[in-house]
């Protein structure tokens, strides 16, 4: 590791900030038991008829074919209505059993407006973006992801993205990083023999590290997942989907590993997304069910030090386009997930969301930047001092969101 | 066996290419590292994988003639005739496209009118497996010609070419369309120019539905495919075009669609003749917005069809898009860092001969930095991981079953016409060499290695399995491969107990790896 986070540092960190941001629940316990997964939806998710801008009667006009309608408005049969969560924001139905009871209970907060300074409206540029971290402006270094970045400031920490490719936010660790697909894995094929041979023909090679890593992780995930089968057969519905990623990454979150990676496909919505039903509302279903199953695998205990962040790489247009769907548009929403997470609540900057406020007249502004968010909920999380945020960071300015 | 020795077997790239004598009598060229291409290397990037017959050809041949041989291959190449009859028993080898749409649209719409739930389920999953089937066969057909095609880089190239203009299988009915996507939009073009590539991706259904085209219309707009012509298909993000150049393209191609049906749809008169029909395309236009545009700072005259291809003349001229081809190019069969001098090079030749491909791939094995670029020998993807095995283990014994093949790319993530997102597949080594990745491929390498997995079992009921033992250690091996082990390698290789094992662990080092 290079830069390694000593209980020294934890210390001198605490007294720089000061005992009234010392509150935060995650403080109270050893800070190596904060876990953090990060879940990107790839493809911009259609922020605006998620978290639903239901006191804007701008919103209402510029989505004739797909809004979400108001709470109480009683719509036709079959059609139903956003769940309200304060006078200007709802949540959509599809949520309603997932996440509402999480809302309930403050332990899930929404950042709306936020996102990158990245104007490409590519989803792909903007998602390398998103996962390198670094500045929008200079030349990007392909090897050091935002994620990577921070596993290399922290003590105690065992990173590993749930993906079939290693993501690019984790390229460049210290140590090599593992993936593993969650929904591919079988019985290891090989004895311990042949993985000790195998070892020795990468002894001498870059990739040495990699490969020890390999089996280990390989070992870790098919014990948790045997167990998983064991327990199958007391329960009555077995998950399928994200909701079985979901609680297999729950198992190993609960176990060792303390910093995750996943994404979900399937968000770039440009025709007949659907309203209170339909593509979107079902995908959402999906997600929903995947977090909360998330919760609930976790347990009660882990689930206090825990922080599940969602992002999608950014919005999409305000106005609906002529398909039944919307394009590539700027700022989205954010959700922080957690049993410590100061939830209940919309947060950050906001403005009212009308055509005047829209950022070049078609999409929502960026004005929480994603690097600010995740900097600001490191320092809470982890207790990093500045030079540390620097090195996750550079040049940014970390915004206290008091998101835990 | 030992023929060809190393040093002996290296081409000196002295003022032009020289031909290596195959000869291992012949004094060793007086090259110096940086300007000598080996042979295994040269096979390495271009083909999908060194074959004895390769080789062979290679050095009988030399550099410069079989190099022109790849760039310049017959239309139609000649397969092993075992491997053709299989490519001809294919569904998709006995229907065109239009047939295949077709049916599945008929089977689609009869499953709409099927009311008990239970026969619905049924037809369903009928009707599924029949697109499925169509895909499987596309498959099929492109995994015997990367195992089995004489003109290997031109098999490279293709895939190169679906990754770079990307579309998704499992989106609406492109199960039906990937395998004459491949074969009349990507392989007639792999080795020709740009603009013909370009144009052919963008007049074929598959792209049109993947990307959404087939819905943008005049007031109704949609900039999907707008966008990633600009972003990934030729020009490439942050080369200086803007957001308004992706609104003015995506009015261009208004009325760029899909029609199946055989009647002509209703125009006024005036439109009439602006109609274009071409198989499945069509250009509509009443769908068209007829306004003048600016795009690229250039004024393109509202007109109708011609604007688009005016729009596809300017993209494909553009020095951004001869750059960011030529870095993509070099980048998949190269390395993952390509000197610029090389990218500078093939995007001048890109220039220059108005976006020939072979031009391109020419400048880039006969440029100076070549040799040095490819000799750390770039870490392989899955689908090379895989066909090279097979090539080595089972050289020009035609395979009967490719389904096994097809399973091990979908479980390392690299399967054919998988990707979700129109950016295809990444081509740098640190997306496929991580901890879990290698893992898999561990036990991947021990399946392919121990026994014929399947692949000698044709597919079908009732059929049996012809077993062929992969013989990893044979002509070719001993003859190049063994040479340039590494030293670790070897001594590991000896502790093997068993053909099985050794075989395992051949292809689980880091020597086969890249």
């Amino acid at each position: 590791m290079q830069s390694t986070f000593s209980r020294r540092t934890l210390l001198k960190a605490l007294a720089a900030l000061g005992p009234a941001t010392v509150a935060g629940r995650v403080w109270a316990a050893p800070q190596t038991q904060a876990r953090l997964l990060v879940v990107f939806l790839r493809g911009a998710y259609d922020a605006t008829n998620v978290v639903i801008p239901i006191g804007s009667d701008f919103y209402y006009q510029s989505r004739p074919m797909l809004a979400v309608p108001r709470p109480g408005s009683n719509p036709a049969k079959g059609i139903s209505e956003a769940i309200a969560l304060d006078g200007d924001w709802g949540m959509h139905p599809a949520l309603r059993a997932s996440m509402l009871p999480l809302w309930q209970k403050k332990q899930i907060a929404f950042v709306p407006f936020a996102g990158t300074d990245d104007l490409t409206r590519s989803h792909f540029e903007t998602q390398d973006t998103i996962e390198l971290g670094q500045p929008v402006n200079g030349s990007r270094n392909y090897q050091s992801g935002f994620m990577a970045r921070l596993a290399g400031v922290l003590t105690e920490t065992r990173p590993i993205a749930f993906t079939d490719q290693l993501p690019l936010v984790f390229h460049g660790g210290a140590t090599p990083i593992p993936n593993i697909g969650l929904n591919t894995i079988g019985k290891p094929a090989l004895d311990e023999r042949q993985m000790t041979l195998i070892s020795k023909l990468y002894q001498d090679d870059p990739l040495s590290a990699s490969v020890a890593e390999g089996f280990h992780v390989r070992d870790d995930v098919y014990q948790s997942i045997s167990r998983e089968s064991a327990a199958a057969n007391r329960n009555a519905v077995s998950p399928k989907g994200f909701e079985l990623s979901a609680r297999r990454i729950a198992r190993l979150m609960r176990g060792g590993y303390n910093l995750g990676f996943v994404d979900i496909g399937g968000w770039d919505t440009h025709v007949n997304q659907g309203g209170s039903s339909g593509y979107l509302a079902d995908r959402l279903t999906e997600l929903g069910r995947g977090l909360s199953g998330f919760t609930d695998e976790i347990g009660p205990e882990v689930w206090r030090d825990t922080v599940v962040v969602v992002i999608s790489e950014f919005g999409r247009t305000f106005r609906e386009n002529g398909d039944k769907g919307t394009d590539h548009g700027h700022g989205s929403v954010y959700w922080v997930l957690g049993g410590g997470v100061r939830g209940g609540r919309i947060v950050g900057e906001q403005v009212k969301v009308a055509q005047a406020t829209l950022f070049q007249n078609r999409d929502y502004p960026v004005l929480t930047d994603y690097r600010a968010l995740f900097g600001g909920l490191f320092r809470r999380m982890y207790g990093l001092d500045q030079t540390a945020l620097q090195k996750v960071f550079a040049g940014v300015q970390p915004k206290d969101m008091t998101l835990v | 066996m030992e023929v060809y020795v190393r040093t002996a077997a290296i081409f000196a790239l002295a003022g032009g290419l020289v031909a290596a004598s195959p000869s291992a009598h012949s004094a060793p060229p007086a090259a110096s590292p940086a300007t000598s291409l080996d042979p295994i290397r040269v096979l390495d990037c271009l083909t999908f994988g060194p074959a004895e017959a390769d080789l062979d050809k290679l050095h009988r041949e030399g550099l410069t003639r079989w190099l022109d041989g790849q760039l310049h291959p017959p239309r139609t190449d000649v397969l092993p005739p075992a491997a053709q009859a299989q490519i001809d028993s294919l569904a998709i080898a006995q229907k065109p496209m239009a047939a295949l749409v077709a049916d599945i649209a008929e089977k689609g719409k009869a499953l709409r009118d099927i009311t008990d739930p239970d026969l619905k389920r049924a037809a369903q999953q009928a009707f599924q497996q029949s697109l499925n089937d169509f895909a499987h066969q596309a498959a099929t057909r492109d995994i015997l010609r990367d195992l089995y095609s004489p003109t290997q880089l031109r098999e490279r190239m293709t895939w190169f070419w679906f990754n770079h203009f990307n579309v998704h299988q499992y989106k609406a009915d492109i199960r039906a369309m990937v395998g004459d996507y491949v074969d009349s939009a990507i392989r007639p073009h792999a080795l020709g120019r740009f603009r013909d590539l370009l144009g052919a991706t963008l007049h074929h259904p598959a792209m049109l539905r993947y990307l959404d085209n087939a819905q943008n219309a005049v007031g109704h707009i949609n900039e999907n495919y707008a966008r990633e012509i600009m972003e990934l298909h030729t020009m490439g993000v942050g080369s200086g075009y803007t957001q308004k150049d992706v609104e003015e393209l995506a009015r261009i191609l208004t009325g760029v669609g899909i029609d199946a049906s055989p009647q002509n749809p209703r125009l006024k008169p005036e439109l009439a003749g602006q109609l274009v029909r071409q198989g499945l395309f069509e250009f509509n236009p009443a769908r068209h917005d007829y306004g003048d545009k600016i795009f690229l700072g250039h004024h393109i005259a509202g007109r109708g069809y011609a604007e688009v291809e005016e729009a596809l003349d300017l993209l494909a001229k553009q020095p951004a898009t001869a750059r960011h081809i030529s870095r993509q190019i070099a980048v998949y069969l190269v390395s993952d860092n390509p000197p610029q001098a090389l990218i500078d090079r093939m995007s001048e030749t890109f220039l220059h001969t108005n976006g020939d491909i072979a031009n391109v791939l020419r400048a880039m094995v006969t440029a100076p930095e070549f040799a040095a670029a490819a000799a750390h020998g770039k870490f392989k993807d899955p689908v090379r991981y895989v066909l090279s095995a097979v090539r080595l283990a089972y050289g020009d014994k035609v395979i009967l079953n490719t389904a096994p093949i097809q399973a091990w790319l979908n479980r390392m993530a690299e399967g054919f016409y998988n990707h979700q997102t129109p950016d295809g597949y990444p081509l740098a080594e640190s997306s496929w060499n991580g901890p879990g990745q290698l893992a898999l491929r561990f036990e991947i390498a021990r399946q392919i290695g121990s026994g014929s997995a399947g692949l000698f079992r044709p597919e079908g009921p009732g059929q049996t399995d012809r077993p062929a033992f992969p013989q990893l250690q044979n002509a070719l091996y001993f003859s190049a491969l063994k040479h340039e082990l590494k030293p670790t390698t070897v001594a590991v290789l000896d502790q093997a107990i068993s053909p099985q094992e050794w075989n395992a662990l051949f292809l689980s080092s880091p020597d086969f790896m890249r």
